[in-house]
């Protein structure tokens, strides 16, 4: 019996009823992109996406020209491969899910594999650096961690393109992987990818992910457990300017007992034509017993108009978990709170920026990462000087 | 020495069907070291003329003239207002997530004295002025008035009002909602500031209660949109015998 738990809310106020998950998913997860019909948009998983945005990603018409760069710098001890369509290594996370995710999977020509052996306990991260040079381009990615080892990967996109790319990530058991995801593209790209952990026994999988560019954004972050004892944490920070779609679906199944998994996003918006999307479904299966979860999605609305989607979803199958909440609300800046503000001497864009920085500042201290909170900060700064005021 | 000198004011606001007009031409002079009570019924206009002296923008000022020494303060946005010296205590101050109240109270004192406070002096400056008037340290750390009471949302603007040192302090019914051991705190804070001689305060209120802590040297009594009569300490004694039902009568009017 699956007891589903719904919740969410937009700006508009309506509550969106979460629904089974597997209702979520217009088509079975495969690798060939022929399993999925061509999306109209009245989908469940496409009905917040602006299709005639995708440039073709999405129906078949995207042709792959190159234009991305990508440079993989690597501490000593990783492997850092280039390998093709029939390595083993590939595909071993998870399917993809949507009709994108696996037209990348149909497309790449090559991927990159990058390896850190058991034990191997890295003192400086992996740097992946994608950077888009104005074409199309479909990628794979695989980041394997052995067991025991512990990794940071930092991954930042930039400059201009339109990807449809996929990352794997491998934790071996006993493993930890610290994984940041910046989305730094300009205001013109279109980035649409599924990224799945596979969680290995007592595992830990901690994942950033920072949204701040592109015209369309709209990635999956998903986790699968692979042993019992394995914890995911999945962070999340936007900031969704005027024109902008930032879509972050996350799906964490627990399919397997005694995992545990943590969701923070935060997101601030504004501009009349800013739409962020949040989709946060947990599934807890029969056999997960003794799970632990939690998910939390807030957003901040600074300017009239802005548009939030926000779906919590917590499916439960078994009643032997540990526990299990979600909690999701988004905010305006209020006229008021300016006025407040401003009324203590403080000048209105630097009030803005005041309550950006203070509510982003509370996720980025609950990271825990000290040598990442001050890149996080610097960044946000960066947006906040670039864009509000 | 500073003075507010506000005249023939008329605001309105935007109501179902039209402008509203809520002032309808306040004459008033404060200068600094001066405490005006403003005392009117509900309805009367009170808070109008204390946010419209703020600028919120929801009040629309359609005639008169007001000006802190010689400047014109209507043309100054709230925050120019603020700095200029012009301080408002809010009657239902407003809950500001995610910013602490140390940060907010540093980023206003950096703003209204045109530096940064020196770090060091500064948290004490912080920590006295929160003993002093009864406020837990653990405050600083909470979001601006989220979550507070309403007696802890006024001793947070009155420690406001202490750090901040404005030339006029507009005090919008400070006094409602606190019981007796916190009016007495908050009076004693007002007073604080009123002893430096620095500040010119207008005290509104709708209850004579806090005029036997904080003693105001002229009484207003303030009734549809004007000031209907001026008088000295005993106007508030005449208004606590009698209310305001001789105002009302002839003073309403739509
Ligand atoms: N948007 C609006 N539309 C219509 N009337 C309004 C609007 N805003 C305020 N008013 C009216 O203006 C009048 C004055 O309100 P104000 O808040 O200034 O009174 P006050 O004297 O401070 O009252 P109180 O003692 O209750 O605080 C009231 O009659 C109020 O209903
Ligand atoms: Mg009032």
């Amino acid at each position: 019996m699956a007891e589903t738990i719904p919740a969410g809310s937009t700006t508009d106020g309506v509550i969106q009823v979460g629904q089974p998950t597997d209702a979520r998913v217009s088509a079975p997860a495969s690798y060939d992109v022929a399993d999925f019909p061509v999306p109209h948009g009245r989908e469940e998983d496409w009905r917040f996406t602006p299709l005639e945005r995708l440039r073709g990603l999405h129906d078949g018409t995207a042709v792959a020209d190159g234009g991305v760069r990508v440079e993989v710098t690597a501490p000593a001890g990783v492997t850092v491969e280039t390998v093709g369509r029939d390595d083993a290594r590939l595909g071993k996370a998870g399917k993809p899910v949507d009709r994108v995710a696996a037209q990348a999977y149909s497309s790449f020509e090559k991927a990159s594999v990058v390896s850190v052996p058991k034990e191997t306990v890295l003192t400086e991260p992996v740097r992946i650096a994608v950077h888009g040079e104005g074409g199309t381009a479909f990628g794979h990615q695989v980041i394997a961690v052995g067991a025991f080892a512990e990794a940071v990967v930092v991954i930042d996109h930039t400059g201009d393109a339109t990807v449809a790319a996929n990352v794997e990530y491998l934790i071996g058991d006993g493993a930890k992987l610290t994984v940041v995801s910046v989305q730094d593209w300009d205001d013109t790209a279109v980035h649409v990818g599924q990224h799945t952990a596979l969680v290995g026994r007592d595992a830990t999988f901690k994942s950033v992910v920072v949204t701040f560019g592109g015209d369309l954004v709209r990635l999956h972050p998903r986790v699968v457990y692979g042993a019992p004892g394995g914890e995911a944490e999945l962070y999340g920070l936007y900031f969704t300017d005027n024109g902008q779609h930032q879509e972050h679906r996350l799906f964490i199944d627990h399919d397997t007992p005694h995992c545990r998994s943590n969701v923070a996003y935060k997101g601030a918006l504004q501009g009349a034509e800013a739409h962020a999307v949040w989709i946060g479904d947990v599934l807890i299966r029969a056999a997960a017993e003794g799970t632990d979860t939690y998910e939390l999605n807030r957003n901040l609305v600074l300017t009239d108009g802005a548009r939030v989607d926000s779906v919590p979803n917590l499916e439960i199958e078994t009643g032997e978990i540990v526990g299990a909440g979600h909690a999701s609300a988004t905010g305006r800046f209020e006229d008021e709170q300016l006025f407040y503000l401003m009324a203590r001497g403080i000048p209105a864009d630097e009030a803005r920026r005041l309550v950006v920085r203070g509510f982003f500042a509370e996720l980025v201290q609950q990271i825990g990462i000290p040598e990442l909170e001050e890149r996080l900060i610097d960044k946000i700064e960066a947006e906040l000087e670039a864009s509000v005021g | 020495m500073a003075t507010l000198e506000i005249h023939d004011l008329h605001v309105s606001v935007d109501a179902e069907g039209g402008p509203r007009e809520i002032l309808r031409g306040v004459d008033l002079t404060v200068k600094q070291g001066e405490t005006h009570a403003i005392m009117g019924p509900n309805g009367s206009g009170k808070s109008t003329l204390a946010y419209s002296l703020a600028g919120h923008p929801k009040y629309t000022v359609t005639g008169g003239t007001v000006t802190l020494d010689g400047e014109d303060v209507l043309a100054m946005s709230v925050d120019e207002r603020a700095r200029a010296g012009v301080f408002l205590a809010m009657q239902y101050p407003v809950e500001v997530p995610g910013v602490s109240v140390s940060n907010f109270l540093r980023t206003s004192a950096t703003a209204i004295r045109g530096e940064a406070p020196k770090l060091r002096t500064w948290v004490k400056e912080v920590k006295e002025a929160m003993e002093r008037l009864s406020i837990d340290p653990s405050f600083a750390e909470r979001n601006v008035n989220e979550g507070f009471s309403g007696g802890e949302k006024k001793r947070h603007e009155i420690l406001q009002l202490e750090l901040l040192k404005p030339a006029i302090a507009i005090l919008d019914e400070t006094d409602s909602g606190l019981d007796v051991d916190a009016l007495r705190v908050v009076s004693e804070g007002v007073n604080r500031v009123r002893e430096s001689g620095q500040v010119g305060t207008l005290l509104i209120t709708h209850y004579t209660r806090i005029l036997r802590y904080i003693k105001p040297d002229h009484v207003h009594v303030f009734a549809a949109g004007r000031i209907a009569e001026s008088g000295g300490p005993e106007l508030a004694d005449k208004l606590e015998e009698e209310g305001y039902e001789e105002y009302v009568k002839g003073g309403a009017s739509e």
